[in-house]
Order: C-alpha cells, then sequence, then structure tokens
C-alpha cells in the first residue's frame, strides 16, 4: 500500500496570520527559543500571542516568530532577549502600522536582570542586586560584577 | 624609587578589591611605594584607624596587615571571627560596613562569599581593601607577590616564569597570572590534567597575547627558567587518594629539581606549604617564600598608605 501523501500545498502560498493592530512582532529570534522568550515577557493569560516555531528563513535558516496583541515590548525585555536570540528584531505595531523598529543591543552592565549561577557570590543574598558586565558579545562572555565569574551563554539563568 | 606625587593622588581614596581594577602604572606605583618603605618608616598614619572585620578566619594576613598598620603609627580594631559580629544575628553586610565607618578611616574585609570585598565598597564612603573574598580576590597577595618577582630578578618583564600544582582552583595563581599579562613575560603552566588552569583564563591569555605553554610535566620547563611559583595541591580536589599520592611526588621541588632548572631560579610559594618544597631548600639563595611573607608587610603599608593618602613626602 503505497505510504500516505501530505496535502498538496500550492506553490508561493504562505501561512496566514491575521495582521497585527496593536502589539509588537518579534522576528529572526534562534530557532527552539520562542517559548523562552514567552517567559520572559511573563505576559497575561488575556493577550494573544501568536507563535511560530521553526520557520524556514533564508538569512538564519530556520527561525521562531513571535506576534503578540497590545504589547509594546520595552528595553529592558528587549536586553533580556537580547542575551537568548541576539539578532532578534522588534517591530512596534501601531494602528497596523510599524512606528518602530529595535534592534537589541547588550548594554554594558546588565542589572537585576540575571542570576549568578556561583553558588558562593555574595548575590546569592536576595538583599543585593546583580549586575554583569558584557565582556564579549560574538561568542558572549558576561563576568559577574562582584564575584568576577566569566559566564558563558549556556549558564545564563534569568531572575 | 619615590613615588611621583600624581600616582600618588590617583589611590587616595580608592578601594582595593581586585587587580583587575588597576593599570599597568598603578600596580608599579603601589609597588615602588613599597620599595621606598624598606629604607623609611615613621608614624605616617598616626592617628588613623584601621577596621579589621574577618567574617573568616585568616590569622597570617590579618597579623600582617595589623602589623603594617601599626608600624606605621595607626591602630586597628575590629573582629578576626563572624560570631562575635552582627552578622551572626542576620545583620547584612552594607549594615555592618556603614555601622563600622563611623569608627575609623579605612576598612579591611576578609569574607567566605565571593564579591563580599566589591559590595562593601558600596556601601560605605571608606576606602575597602579586600583581604580575601572566597575564592575570587586577595589583591595584596598578588602585589606583594609581583613586588618579590621584581625584588628577586630586578625585572617584571622578558622573565620565564613556571607555575606548578594545582593550577585551576588557586586564586593565588589565577591573579599572579592575570596581572603578569600586563607586562611582557612567558609563562609555562605545569599541572595535572584534573588541575589544568580554567579555559576561560587561557581566552584571556590568548587575547593579550601573552605567550604560555601549558603541560603536565615538570621538566618540559626551559632550563633557564626565572620563577617557579609553586602551589599547594589539596587531597580534596582528588576522589582517588592513589592519584593524589602521585600528583602530589609528582610536583614536589627539591635541590635537585632546582639544578634540572638551570640552578637559579627564583622559588616562589604562598605558604602554608606541606611537602611541596623540600625543606632542604629552605637555604638555597633562591628561595624566596619567607621572602614574600616580609613583602607582605612591607607592600601593605604602600596599600594603606596610597589609599589613605598618607604619602611620605
Amino acid at each position: 500500500m503505497p505510504a500516505e501523501q501530505p496535502p498538496r500545498v500550492p506553490e508561493g502560498s504562505k501561512i496566514k496570520v491575521s495582521a497585527l493592530r496593536e502589539g509588537t512582532v518579534i522576528d529572526h529570534l534562534v530557532a527552539g527559543t520562542a517559548l523562552k522568550v514567552l517567559k520572559i515577557l511573563g505576559l497575561d493569560s488575556d493577550r494573544s500571542v501568536t507563535i511560530g516555531l521553526n520557520l524556514e528563513s533564508k538569512k538564519m535558516g530556520h527561525k521562531d516568530l513571535i506576534k503578540i496583541e497590545r504589547h509594546e515590548v520595552i528595553n529592558e525585555e528587549v536586553q533580556k532577549i537580547a542575551l537568548v536570540s541576539p539578532n532578534a528584531t522588534f517591530s512596534i505595531i501601531r494602528d497596523f502600522h510599524v512606528v518602530q523598529k529595535l534592534s537589541p543591543s547588550l548594554p554594558e552592565m546588565i542589572e537585576n536582570l540575571l542570576r549568578c549561577p556561583n553558588p558562593s557570590c555574595v548575590t546569592t543574598d536576595d538583599r543585593v542586586r546583580t549586575k554583569f558586565i558584557v565582556v564579549r558579545t560574538d561568542s558572549l562572555r558576561l563576568r559577574c560584577h562582584y564575584c568576577e565569574r566569566t559566564i558563558r551563554k549556556d549558564e545564563i539563568e534569568l531572575l | 624609587m619615590p613615588v611621583n606625587a600624581s600616582d600618588a593622588l590617583s589611590l587616595a581614596g580608592r578601594d582595593l578589591i581586585s587587580v583587575r581594577d588597576f593599570t599597568r602604572d598603578e600596580l608599579i606605583a603601589f609597588l615602588d611605594e613599597a620599595e621606598a618603605f624598606e629604607y623609611y618608616t615613621s608614624p605616617i598614619l598616626s592617628g588613623m584607624v584601621m577596621g579589621s572585620l574577618f567574617f573568616e578566619p585568616s590569622t597570617r594576613t590579618n597579623l600582617s596587615f595589623s602589623s603594617a598598620m601599626q608600624r606605621l603609627g595607626g591602630s586597628v580594631l575590629g573582629f578576626a571571627d563572624s560570631k562575635v559580629s552582627s552578622t551572626s544575628k542576620g545583620e547584612s553586610l552594607a549594615d555592618t560596613v556603614r555601622v563600622v565607618e563611623n569608627y575609623c578611616d579605612i576598612i579591611l574585609l576578609r569574607h567566605p562569599f565571593e564579591g563580599a570585598a566589591r559590595l562593601a565598597s558600596e556601601s560605605t564612603r571608606l576606602p575597602v581593601i579586600n583581604a580575601g573574598d572566597g575564592t575570587n580576590q586577595h589583591p595584596t597577595q598578588t602585589l606583594l607577590d609581583l613586588y618579590t618577582i621584581r625584588q628577586k630578578r630586578n625585572a617584571l618583564e622578558g622573565l620565564k616564569i613556571a607555575f606548578i600544582g594545582d593550577l585551576k582552583y588557586s586564586r593565588t595563581v589565577h591573579s599572579l597570572i592575570e596581572t603578569l599579562s600586563h607586562f611582557d613575560n612567558e609563562l609555562f603552566l605545569i599541572s595535572p590534567t584534573s588541575l589544568r588552569i580554567p579555559p576561560d583564563f587561557l581566552e584571556e591569555l590568548n587575547a593579550n597575547g601573552t605567550v604560555y605553554h601549558e603541560d603536565e610535566d615538570f621538566f618540559s620547563i626551559a632550563q633557564d627558567v626565572d620563577v617557579l611559583y609553586s602551589t599547594r595541591i589539596q587531597q580534596e580536589r582528588f576522589p582517588d587518594a592513589v592519584e593524589y599520592e602521585k600528583v602530589k611526588n609528582a610536583y614536589r621541588i627539591d635541590r635537585e629539581t632546582i639544578e634540572k632548572l638551570g640552578g637559579k631560579a627564583t622559588l616562589m610559594h604562598p605558604l602554608p606549604r606541606l611537602n611541596e618544597i623540600s625543606m632542604d631548600l629552605d637555604d638555597y639563595p633562591g628561595a624566596a617564600y619567607f621572602d614574600q611573607v616580609r613583602n607582605g608587610v612591607t607592600v601593605r603599608k604602600a596599600v594603606l598608605s596610597l589609599l589613605l593618602g598618607k604619602t611620605r613626602v
């Protein structure tokens, strides 16, 4: 018996997602990071969110994409997202039009966003705000301002 | 060599938390000031008080700083054990420091948590000296090591310097290697595979162009090595006692090893030693480990006087 064929997709067709009236489109996320990004944003359950996972991308091979209704990302959120997906792009939409585009850039110092993975760091006391110096951005390296431990991308833990 | 006024001024009121915070010229200014104290001492810190907060015991560092302060005419108050401080009642470090700053002119802090000295420095208007924060930094140890190298070799550049032993966990070695990267030297990093220097340090050495060689074999070191810096290999780093015994003996330095390495190396160790350095080397002219202890007081005099802005002029 011949194997069942997937339904034919007409050439040139695209997945249709309803246009966004107000909100943010986060594009060019590293494939597999969309759910982590949603966790970073910690959105209310009454907000509509459209997620595209592992979409084909000319530039990236594969990418994730998120559309969020009625939420304009703020700089702190952009910085956090940059830590997991440094080349993500952010389009702020008002009345169906892009009114602002943001590209994440890591600041010299990241304050109170991350947890230091060193169990002997003084910041394990919750009364202390964490601070990390961005040492390298190409192959991401952060250094805890307090214990001076160097942290790689896979060790990053958000507060 | 006397420090020029501008160098001295730039250090007044500063904290000494990490050697990373200082430029090459500032590091040299500490050494120059220390050198001057070899020939000159007077009660320039008379009337000044050092608040010495030891949240974990460290008798040598405590005694060395107290000796330096008192020999310059200053006095010392504080505690040598956190059990007697209000921390045992749950007080935050920041609050302890804010209270103590009213009793003294400079704060010396030893703490088991890494980053504690930096946090303390952000909580007070007084200069803070880090006397060791966990396995992170112990900057006056680094300065006294640097001072001893310059004293014994009459240079801080163009040297072949070998580090032997536990290069993975040794705070002393990490700090000294980082600091030496300000100067142009050739480094030999000799350790068992399980105690190799962490990759992040090698990345830094690569980034600043430091020439280094890594090996397990003691005798891979070039024969004409100038400085041999040995560290203690701690048994608790090895899950297997047999493995520890093998490694411990492989990195033991005695008269024969010194001869094989050219017989002229300055031999350093942060102490306390176990059996890393044979006792029969104590009268070897290159043995510098007890000079390091003496230099510790000299360097700490320099640190206290420069941070307090009380120079000899």
